[in-house]
């Protein structure tokens, strides 16, 4: 059996599972966001009266941080009133940050787990070890009652990844170069592991950048093999006793793709689908509204760090605004502590308070119909950041910090302190 | 949920994802009504005016894939669509459709088969499409029981209700 299939078997007390079968597995840990209070009216429809588990659930608020509308007031308004009648043990407000950055970093992620969160990049915690899943409302109501949800034990495909980048290349590169090989739809009802000599040396960061965007090729979750800088994360965060599951030998995957990055150039996914990805060097001139460096995917301090590295002691070009939003307090207090958002915002940037802000188009830096981003978030679908007419690249922190510089689209390799 | 489904077909391509079927500008919307107003926005703003209640979307590869947001089913099933054809689903897509019983079915080879306005009628137990306007069938995949059940009941809820009484 591989490492996935087992976490199901345990979660479903079984000693053995098969690919397609259909198992009911209990949760270690779930979350909802602030999009979905219909999970509480959805809860009390079906009957539920106290929730399974007060210590297994959380709420985060974080597409509404703080709240823009009246009616995302409310939203946050009478979920805060179901955590507190619940008693709830772990809340995260509009203080906090995005719900995928927050929970491992207050210790709520571990190796052979299930999360389940109503967000789609729950695959992020892959990155750990973690079966990490996103469903939907109705989904997430039952699980609130039962503390269990059914799954078709998926198909696991292997993406194996060699090799070292070059300076100025991110992880952000690595995984928009094998959605543009392998497209947005190759992972449709199936499970990836990511595996290498690249992935076994990666930081917490870029792998939780690899895992985040694996759902954009369809993936139900993620999976790397725990190494021993996650383990290290995870053991200074959580005091909670795990095992690391192993996959067999003679397991047999349903697909293998082999990439080689030592000749890697930073990528650049164009409008309006993440698979329509190019290397920095074939792209045309493109004017830069708006440079974005923030969201689940693109938020961490390496990534602020990256736009320093570039922005150190110059001025962003007068055509363009550059937004970073950090992806939590823990991440804007260390960036502050090292002194990169007074660099920053000295450069020319706009900083927001932790939060998904502008990655769904909710507030903090929405485009106009005709402006044109580069984001290092997730998702350029059109309507995405705002205007439908609006257009959407994604790239590295790096690329955005460069594309901010010089008010076009750039290639971050020639920006980059000591880089040549 | 009805067994046979019939209505005219509206066409929309590969990868239409859920800020095509539901803009996230509207997510704080709550109340189905308002959520019906906006559906399929992003890919065709004149969809909503243009359709009536029955009629059939069908779709390539990768239906629904995107955020998890639950209003893109509770968008369609309240404008009114009497079910959704398509290549392929994405999986969180599928999930929600099955739990709201917003039926759908997969059939790979549907591209080309179908054209706008066509009017087709799904048999959701033998996983079959009949293009009325061309006389053409196309055998889709049948769904599971488990799923069948679920939509039959309404979705997952009148399922949960009834497990919730007992406890
Ligand atoms: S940062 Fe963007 S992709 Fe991540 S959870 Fe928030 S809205 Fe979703």
């Amino acid at each position: 059996m591989h490492a996935i299939e087992k976490i199901l078997a345990k979660a479903a007390g079984k000693e053995k599972v098969n690919t397609g079968e259909i198992v009911k597995a209990k949760v270690d840990f779930a979350e909802v966001n602030d999009i979905y209070l219909q999970t509480i009216y959805s809860f009390y429809e079906m009957g539920g009266k106290e929730v399974w588990d007060k210590d297994k659930l959380c709420f985060v608020f974080d597409h509404y941080a703080p709240a823009p509308t009246i009616r995302s007031a409310q939203n946050h308004k009478e979920m805060r009133q179901f955590a507190r009648q619940q008693g709830l043990t772990n809340h995260f407000d509009v203080n906090a940050g995005v719900c995928h950055q927050v929970m491992p970093e207050a210790g709520h992620v571990w190796p052979g787990m299930i999360l389940v969160a109503t967000d789609s990049h729950t695959t992020t915690h892959g990155a750990f070890g973690a079966f990490g899943t996103g469903v939907g409302a109705t989904d997430m109501a039952t699980i609130m009652i039962s503390g269990e949800i059914w799954f078709r034990v998926p198909e696991i495909i292997k993406i194996e990844i060699n090799g070292n980048l070059k300076p100025g290349v991110m992880a952000k590169d690595v995984i928009l170069h094998i959605l543009g090989q392998l497209g947005a739809d190759v992972a449709v009802y199936k499970a990836i592991e990511f595996c290498g000599s690249y992935v076994e040396e990666l930081d917490v960061a870029e792998r939780m950048v690899i895992c985040n965007m694996a759902v954009e090729m369809g993936a139900k979750t993620a999976y790397m093999v725990p190494n021993h800088k996650v383990l290290q994360y995870i053991r200074a965060r959580s005091s909670h006793i795990f095992a690391v599951p192993e996959t067999d030998e003679d397991f047999q995957y349903a697909a293998s793709y082999l990439f080689e990055v030592d000749e890697l150039l930073p990528q650049v996914a164009l409008p309006h689908s993440v698979e329509n990805v190019v290397p920095i060097n074939e792209v045309e001139q493109v004017r830069v509204d708006q440079a974005f460096i923030g969201a689940c995917t693109g938020g961490r301090v390496e990534d602020i760090e990256a736009a320093v590295n570039i922005l150190r002691g110059k001025k962003i070009s007068p055509n363009t605004r550059l937004v970073i939003i950090p992806a939590s307090n823990e991440v804007f207090l260390t960036a502050n502590k090292r002194g990169y958002i007074k660099e920053l915002v000295d450069a020319g940037a706009t900083f927001s308070t932790p939060g998904c802000g502008p990655c769904l188009g909710a507030h903090q830096g929405v485009l106009a119909p005709g402006e044109v981003c580069v984001t290092a978030s997730n998702r350029n679908f059109p309507g995405r950041m705002g205007s439908t007419e609006a257009e959407v690249y994604l790239a590295s922190p790096a690329t955005v910090a460069a594309g901010a510089l010089k008010g076009v689209l750039s290639d971050p390799r020639s920006e980059q302190e000591g880089v040549k | 949920m009805k067994k046979m489904i019939t209505g005219s077909a509206f066409l929309f391509g590969d990868n239409i994802d859920t800020d095509q079927i539901y803009p996230g500008r509207y997510l704080e919307l709550v109340k189905p009504d308002e959520v019906a107003a906006h559906c399929l926005e992003g890919a065709d703003p004149s969809f909503v005016k243009k359709m009536t209640s029955g009629d059939v979307v069908v779709a390539g590869r990768n239906f629904g894939c995107g955020s998890s947001r639950e209003h893109a089913v509770i968008t369609l099933a309240h404008a009114g669509v009497g079910v959704l054809i398509a290549e392929s689903f994405a999986r969180i897509f599928y999930r929600n459709a099955i739990n709201l019983g917003l039926p759908l079915l997969v059939c790979p080879r549907i591209t080309g088969r179908v054209k706008e306005g066509d009017i087709v009628e799904v048999d959701l137990h033998g996983g079959l499409v009949k293009n009325h306007t061309t006389s053409e069938e196309i055998q889709g995949e049948k769904l599971s029981d488990y799923m069948l059940e679920i939509l039959q009941s309404g979705g997952i809820k009148p399922l949960f209700k009834k497990l919730t009484a007992d406890m």
